[in-house]
């Protein structure tokens, strides 16, 4: 028996919509269960009282801190390389060999694993460097691995201005800096931020990077050379060594708020910029 | 003047520009320097195709984990690519604007879950489940293939929209013109002419699911062996670095640093492949 196009049009809708509301079902279950189950564990001790015990008891601030330093330090090394790419990508240079090679680069390191990324920043900051298992190293790491994601997103955005702010800022007599200072990089700033932030989601996330590069120490870090654990990586520390699922558990929820605060930021960005460019 | 500022700021955007490139250059000559001498030592053959890995007795084969890899690859590319390729058509095609408004972001959002989230809600929901109602040990190839096959939808699903996106308005105009119906259109028109994108999200899927580490420490087993079914724990090239880089040293340490750079070897295969076959258009 033949179907009718009829009969399967109305088949493949039914098929793809399920498909798309598993997705939707999918993600639902999991912020949901992480949600509901660690939403309760956090309150002001277990925001700001240092992990005792391993982690069993007290709170988990050290590690909220550490993943702020751990995040600053990669976005401060991470951002203006990846702007700086992204400029000289669009600004500098023609289509040609060289941006090939730049873009292959970028891309190729944009597929790298995380744990290979972990692998290298041990040899090279941890060990070569001798930097230690740090904040620096675990920033620097996480740095190099957020680094194509800067580098596309802004690109995108500098391609998204229109020419005649250069040309207006070239027919002013200004130069190619000037221009990109003064004209560009401020038209192109929001979409650039988009990156940054979704840089920022990344190191909030990792851990197989940082767990190989920044350590697991529980204590408060007081400079960058000291030893840290970030929230990601005391999270799969408590789980898989059963520490306590309860303190797992809200280690999670916090994790699952800050990703959802930084995609709605991004998101608004992104809206902003769209609305704008129209 | 001005001209040699303008030079100084061209040339400064040069040096920042080449970052990426000399970043890779690093991470492939500091693996190869520390991971290449053990291989040499164990022979490449030996190292990849022997079935035993007891780094006590100085034994490093890695073909289990390499097994173990494309095992649970497959099984992901499996579970994750016809859902994935579902849904893009979804949102490229049937989805209402104010739905696709709200699939697209949680769809990213998917994409921004730490790993371990994914991990630990396998361990939970997806092993005990395997355990009751399959059997086994739980922690199984089948929940490490169904935890990768849900972290590779964003990549699949995203590029793959974009690719039919991208075609022109005509094909669906011409398809509709000769009364096909809107699946028809799709079926016949559409995907095929976006094959080469869907292709790369595909691989780039897979290059997810290969490269993930945390989750599948969580939801794999990462017993050392062959496995015989879906049932049983593998362990992944990845996981074997992600569980033994804590306490290992020496050799060991370097048998590890080999295990990165055959990972890094299959990455960039996948990668340039994907390259490849989107530049072609």
């Amino acid at each position: 028996m033949r179907i009718s196009p009829k009969t399967s049009q109305r088949i493949a809708k039914v098929v793809i919509w399920a498909a798309a509301l598993l997705v939707i079902g999918v993600l639902l279950a999991i912020l949901l269960f992480i949600l509901i189950k660690g939403l309760p564990e956090i309150d002001w001790k277990f925001l700001t009282e240092i992990p005792r015990n391993m982690g069993r008891d007290g709170g988990i601030s050290s590690t909220i801190v550490g993943t702020l330093l751990v995040t600053a330090v990669a976005i401060l090394v991470a951002t203006p390389f990846g702007v700086g790419t992204a400029f000289f990508l669009t600004e500098y240079t023609k289509e040609g060999r060289m941006t090939r090679i730049i873009r292959f680069s970028a891309e190729s390191l944009s597929g790298i694993p995380s744990i290979v990324f972990g692998l290298f920043g041990f040899l090279f900051f941890v060990m070569y460097l001798q930097l230690g298992w740090s904040v620096l190293s675990g920033g620097l790491t996480m740095a190099v691995m957020i680094l194509p994601t800067i580098i596309r997103t802004s690109e995108e955005a500098i391609r998204t201005v229109p020419t005649a702010y250069r040309d207006v800022g070239f027919s002013l007599g200004g130069t190619k800096w000037q221009t990109i200072v003064r004209a560009v990089f401020p038209s192109a700033l929001p979409g650039i931020a988009v990156g940054v932030i979704l840089g920022i989601g990344r190191c909030v996330a990792e851990t197989a990077a940082v767990i190989l590069t920044a350590g697991s120490a529980l204590r408060m870090p007081i400079s960058l050379f000291s030893p840290t654990r970030t929230m990601a990586v005391h999270f799969y520390i408590m789980a898989r060594e059963g520490i306590s699922i309860e303190k797992a558990y809200g280690t999670a929820a916090l994790l699952i708020v800050l990703i959802l605060l930084i995609n709605v930021g991004a998101n608004l960005l992104v809206n902003r910029f769209v609305a704008k460019g129209k | 003047m001005k001209g040699r500022a303008e030079k100084f700021t061209e040339h400064l955007f040069l040096v920042v520009a080449l970052s990426s490139l000399s970043v890779l250059a690093l991470i492939t000559v500091f693996l190869f320097v520390e991971g290449v001498p053990l291989i040499a030592k164990v022979g490449l053959f030996r190292f990849l195709f022997g079935t035993v890995w007891a780094p006590s007795q100085n034994l490093y084969g890695i073909f289990p984990m390499i097994v173990g890899t494309v095992a649970v690859t497959l099984g992901a590319v499996l579970v994750g690519v016809p859902v994935a390729l579902a849904c893009s058509v979804f949102l490229a095609e049937f989805a209402p604007t104010m739905v696709r408004n709200v699939v697209r972001p949680a769809i990213q959002l998917l994409a921004g879950i730490p790993s371990v989230v994914y991990g630990f809600w396998g361990l939970l929901f997806v092993v005990p489940f395997i355990r009751s109602h399959l059997g086994g040990p739980g922690l199984s190839i089948l929940a490490g293939s169904i935890i990768l096959g849900i972290m590779m939808l964003p990549t699949v699903i995203s590029i793959s929209e974009v690719s039919l996106l991208s075609l022109p308005r005509q094909y669906k105009e011409g398809a509709f013109a000769l009364g096909l119906t809107h699946w028809q259109t799709i079926r016949t028109v559409l995907l095929p002419a976006a094959k080469s994108g869907i292709v790369a999200s595909v691989i780039l899927g897979i290059g997810r699911a290969v490269g993930e580490t945390m989750a599948v420490i969580m939801v794999l087993g990462n017993a050392v062996a062959i496995p015989e079914s879906i049932l049983d724990p593998a362990r992944t090239l990845t996981t074997n670095i992600g569980i033994e880089m804590g306490y290992a040293s020496g050799e060991h340490q370097q048998a590890l640093f080999a295990t990165g750079i055959v990972l890094l070897f299959i990455i960039m295969l996948l990668n340039s492949s994907a390259q490849l076959i989107t530049r072609k258009k």
